[in-house]
């Protein structure tokens, strides 16, 4: 199958099984890049960070990241933009579809029984996901613990334990409590948009040669 | 067609102003979209903004789609999402080209390692924010934790998480109701 319409294929689950908005879709984007090998967990991180601080719905920020990434491995530039277009139309394309048909039976589908109940179900749940993506990039980002598993989100082929490095990823884990501080500080520091979080940790990185070279 | 035109350029406009995604854009559609156009009363957008947020996708895609529909059918409801996306489109396409082109310096592996740290801490922070408001009982409490620890475990499509979950939800639903009965 062609990449490109794999990449609308994977997009288009994506928008239609994450729910609850764009971090709702970053399991998916995991899995996709687990199946795929398309991009590894650095980069999307990397994604993630950029589609943050941009304008725009951080989903389809990264929709349009991916798709350009997965795109420009096939060939360039163009190839890339084409990609991006690719996967962010078949991200929404399940919600145009969805919301069409609801608009057209809007009363009825905001009183159903069935529909509460899933939904009573289906929200833990998608957090539950969330917090599992979340247990990956900690230990991705903040130790040096290998997880064995080809795709490497999952430790169902167990993990291996560093060689010669510590288990903890130290300058991290300050800057990590650093931040946890401050984003549950006073109002004022806490409502800060996000982009000031992620500017000031991108600075702290450069002055402490985070990446480690 | 300038309703359209107009409908793709208002929702463009905001996908280029909003930081954030979905609920910061709430503000920005009511003043855009409710008290300047009249496109849609107050209460539908509330109504809009609530589907839109537990149904699949992105809350400010389903949103837009609401409101173009009602202006002009199908086709306004794909026109006003496109216009929303359009924005990212060209900024995310700008921005990745020049990445891939700087990534291999120094500092900018640096301040992306230091990003990634940041990123963590922004992904736990929207979990406790979510898990206030979807964990309400000890019931939702199991799914949570049933979906985390498998979801860690086992190399399997969230889709499945997700559908196992909705049944789960009007398995014990019925069953509540039964009970009750």
């Amino acid at each position: 199958m062609s990449v490109f319409l794999q990449l609308f294929w994977e997009f288009f689950k994506t928008g239609l099984f994450a729910i609850g908005g764009g971090m709702a879709t970053l399991p998916f984007l995991q899995d996709i890049g687990e199946t795929t090998g398309w991009y590894t967990y650095g980069e999307l991180m990397n994604m993630l960070a950029v589609s943050e601080s941009t304008p725009g719905p951080i989903g389809i920020n990264m929709a349009t990241y991916v798709g350009f990434t997965v795109g420009s491995a096939q060939g360039g530039p163009l190839l890339g933009v084409l990609g991006g277009v690719i996967a962010t139309l078949g991200e929404v394309a399940p919600s145009i579809i969805v919301i069409l048909i609801i608009a057209a039976m809007l009363k009825k589908f905001r009183d159903s029984r069935y529909v509460q109940m899933a939904f009573y179900g289906l929200r833990p749940a998608s957090t539950g996901l969330i917090a599992a993506a979340c247990v990956t990039v900690v230990l991705e980002v903040l130790t040096n613990v290998a997880l064995l598993d080809p795709a490497g989100g999952s430790i169902v082929n167990g993990f291996q334990l560093p060689e010669g490095q510590g288990l903890f990823v130290w300058k991290g884990l300050a800057l990590a409590a650093v931040l946890l501080v401050l984003t549950h500080g006073p109002k004022r520091v806490k409502d800060l948009h996000p982009i000031v979080f992620i500017a000031l940790s991108a600075v702290v990185g450069v002055v402490f040669h985070f990446a480690g070279a | 067609m300038k309703e359209l035109w107009d409908l793709f350029w208002t929702f463009a406009k905001m996908g280029a102003v909003t930081f954030g995604g979905g609920m910061a854009m709430l503000p920005i559609l009511q003043r855009e979209v409710v008290d300047k156009r009249h496109w849609t009363t107050e209460e539908e957008m509330v109504d809009y903004y609530a589907i839109g947020q537990c149904t699949p996708g992105i809350i400010a895609v389903n949103t837009a789609t609401f409101v173009g529909q009602k202006r002009r059918g199908v086709a306004g409801g794909i026109v006003a999402t496109l216009g929303l996306v359009f924005p990212s489109l060209v900024i995310i396409t700008i921005l990745a080209g020049l990445i891939t082109n700087f990534s291999h310096l120094a500092w900018v592996q640096d301040a992306f390692a230091g990003i990634q740290v940041c990123v963590c801490i922004l992904i736990f922070n929207a979990v406790l924010k979510l898990f206030k408001s979807s964990v309400v009982d000890k019931r939702t409490a199991a799914i949570f934790v049933a979906v985390l620890v498998g979801s860690v475990m086992l190399s399997l499509s969230p889709v499945w998480f997700v559908l196992i979950s909705a049944a789960a939800g009007i398995a014990l639903k019925t069953l509540e109701g039964r009970a009750a009965r």
